[in-house]
């Protein structure tokens, strides 16, 4: 999973124009003050892992629901956390659908 | 931008009678790609016309047909809200179960193709959204103080979404037809009609093709700065 949302990551930054970090990792701040990401680079980052994990499981999981926006920790802060937290819930999700 | 070479792909929701089926008609005679849906399987069918049975008031569904649009176009380039139900009544013999009703599809359905509709489109940073309202809202009609509710939350949406859905080069709007000879006011008294439209600017009846002239001028790519906006026919 780390290793998709990095691709989508890179994606998403080059189709906003946004220069990728040298040490552009799975701990990269995806938004905040220092994150790579603005508002909208965000929720089409979050769309795109929604897509891609429905093409590879066949199941649709809601990544930004109430939950996730509710969490103190914001799971979409870096490429590791929103993996974890991808994972987490498209494996509910495939659970929830058998 | 709109492909030059493939034909665009347009979804229409409530497609098996009326206004949409009129509209579906329209844009396949435009050349496009018209993909339709209702609760009930098609009564007609056409080249180049797909439908999906769907209930627009159940998000699961909505969701699963914005899916297969995906694997089967790979595109969503316009998308008209038509589906929608009317409940004309007095609000004091209207029941709570008939407000759920109203809202869980012009208002809960609506918002639920336009977010889908936009996640698909905002991938080729073009996309046309044209919701349907209705005169009863600017004309404050008695008798549908529900149906007018919903379709007022309809115009907020439009507004809000087009500020939402602009950065990914998507409009918003909303057209507002006159009385339209469908099942959707078949029940309604001649005379209430005849009240409704002595309060428009032109007394007349619209036609279907009166809608979709204001479509087209949503849908055009020349329309790039429209978004937003509710237009009423008749001049209410």
């Amino acid at each position: 999973m780390i290793g998709l949302v990095l691709r989508l990551a890179r994606e998403v930054a080059e189709s906003e124009q946004i220069d990728l970090p040298e040490d552009f990792d799975s701990d990269t701040r995806l938004f905040g003050d220092t994150g790579l990401l603005d508002s909208l680079g965000l929720v089409s980052l979050v769309l795109s892992v929604e897509e891609a994990i429905e093409d590879l499981t066949g199941v649709s999981v809601a990544l930004a629901d109430e939950r996730a926006m509710s969490q103190t920790r914001s799971p979409f802060r870096t490429v590791r956390s929103l993996s974890e937290y991808a994972t987490a819930l498209s494996e509910e999700s495939v659970a929830g659908s058998h | 931008m709109p492909d030059p070479i493939e034909p665009p792909v347009t979804l229409i929701t409530g497609t098996s009678r009326g206004l949409g089926h009129d509209l579906a008609r329209h844009y396949l005679g435009r050349g496009h790609r018209v993909v339709g849906c209702s609760r009930q399987p098609a009564p007609w069918s056409a080249d180049g016309y797909r439908h999906f049975e769907v209930d627009v008031a159940e998000e699961g569904q909505v969701r699963e047909m914005f899916s297969a649009i995906r694997k089967e176009f790979g595109r969503l380039d316009h998308l008209v809200n038509n589906a929608g139900i009317a409940a004309m009544n007095h609000a004091l013999t209207t029941p709570n179960s008939t407000v759920d009703r109203v809202l869980r599809t012009n208002v809960g359905g609506t918002f639920a193709c336009c977010r889908e509709g936009a996640k698909l489109m905002r991938k080729r940073r073009f996309g046309r959204i044209v919701n349907l309202t209705t005169v009863a809202v600017p004309l404050r009609l008695e008798g549908e103080s529900i149906y007018a509710a919903s379709k007022a939350a309809v115009e907020t949406l439009t507004a809000i979404l087009a500020r939402e859905f602009a950065p990914f080069g998507i409009t918003v709007n909303a057209v507002g037809p006159m009385p339209i000879e469908t099942d959707l006011i078949r029940g309604v008294p001649a005379e209430k009609i005849e009240a409704l439209l002595a309060r428009h600017a032109i007394p007349r009846r619209g036609e279907p093709s009166d809608v979709a002239n204001v479509a087209d001028f949503f849908l055009s790519e020349r329309s790039a700065l429209v978004t937003g906006q509710t237009l009423y026919l008749g001049g209410p």
